[in-house]
């Protein structure tokens, strides 16, 4: 498997290893820029190397949709309220600033140690035999059969998030 | 081996758990509202990026994972889009989104 750097699964090691790159870079340029700009910048960042991470999972068309929905929808839209609600370009630290950093760290680490000892340590057991290959034609079937519901329900809760956006933000439009 | 490490589910499971530590730090860290909806989409991700793993190396199905990510993904739009637009009506109120502006009710 893979162990010359020149085969084709050579490759595709290296190419997993700058798109795990990306995303850990990505995550940690979103999380402590000062300016809430560049935050969004490495959160699209850490998008595309997610993006990359599906592809690797056997799913291209979910990295499609988060390229397409994360990176183009949800991150330009986040720039737009940056523009209109950001009142000064740098984030005031006042009181407390530091200690919530240690907080935060100390807080993050036992999330993170504490979810790798269990992934690791954990015995999965594997699947049986797949029923289907997780193709997109397999995705769209049982989207349409088994998950119809569920699907009907997204529709009316993005309609709801639509029209609530609406009526949030318009008044004082005027002023 | 680490030209290998994309066939393993632990890598997987590694990143994503990073993604939402990253993501929990930002929670606690991050002053203004909009710094706090960009950690919280990193949270989510972490999330999608477990299912994900879960469903191209455990599920006997193989499109639950996809679904679920998908429906995720939608969650997450409506999400940001109603907190955006509660942050910009903020805004017009207070003149900042910094959260600990927004006391009105403190003594």
């Amino acid at each position: 498997m893979g162990s010359n750097l020149y085969s084709a699964d050579g490759l595709a090691g290296v190419v997993f290893l700058g798109l795990v790159a990306a995303t850990v870079a990505g995550a940690l340029v979103a999380v402590s820029a000062k300016r809430l700009v560049r935050s969004v910048a490495g959160l699209s960042l850490c998008f595309t190397g997610v993006a990359g991470l599906y592809y690797f999972l056997n799913s291209p068309f979910v990295a499609m949709m988060e390229l397409l929905i994360y990176v183009g929808a949800v991150c330009v839209a986040i720039i737009f309220a940056v523009m209109l609600a950001e009142p000064r370009s740098e984030e005031k630290v006042g009181k407390g600033g530091g200690l919530s950093a240690v907080f935060g760290i100390i807080a993050s680490g036992i999330v993170f140690f504490g979810l790798r000892k269990v992934a690791i340590t954990s015995h999965w057991s594997a699947a049986t035999k797949a029923i289907n290959n997780g193709s997109l034609t397999e995705v769209g079937a049982s989207l349409m059969t088994s998950y119809s519901m569920v699907f009907e329900l997204i529709s009316v809760v993005l309609l709801v998030a639509i029209i609530g956006a609406l009526v949030l933000a318009h008044p004082g439009r005027d002023k | 081996m680490m030209l290998a490490l994309s066939s393993h589910l632990n890598t997987y499971l590694t990143i994503a758990a990073f993604l939402f530590a990253c993501g929990i730090y930002g929670l606690i860290h991050h002053r203004s509202l909009i710094g706090m909806l960009i950690s919280g989409e990193l949270v989510l991700s972490g999330a999608s990026l477990n299912m994900m793993a879960f469903n191209r190396f455990l599920a006997p199905d193989p499109t639950v994972g996809q679904i679920f990510t998908l429906f995720i993904m939608g969650i997450a739009a409506a999400e940001a889009a109603i907190a955006l637009s509660i942050i910009i009506a903020v805004y017009r109120n207070y003149k900042s989104i910094d959260a600990e502006d927004l006391q009105d009710l403190q003594g």
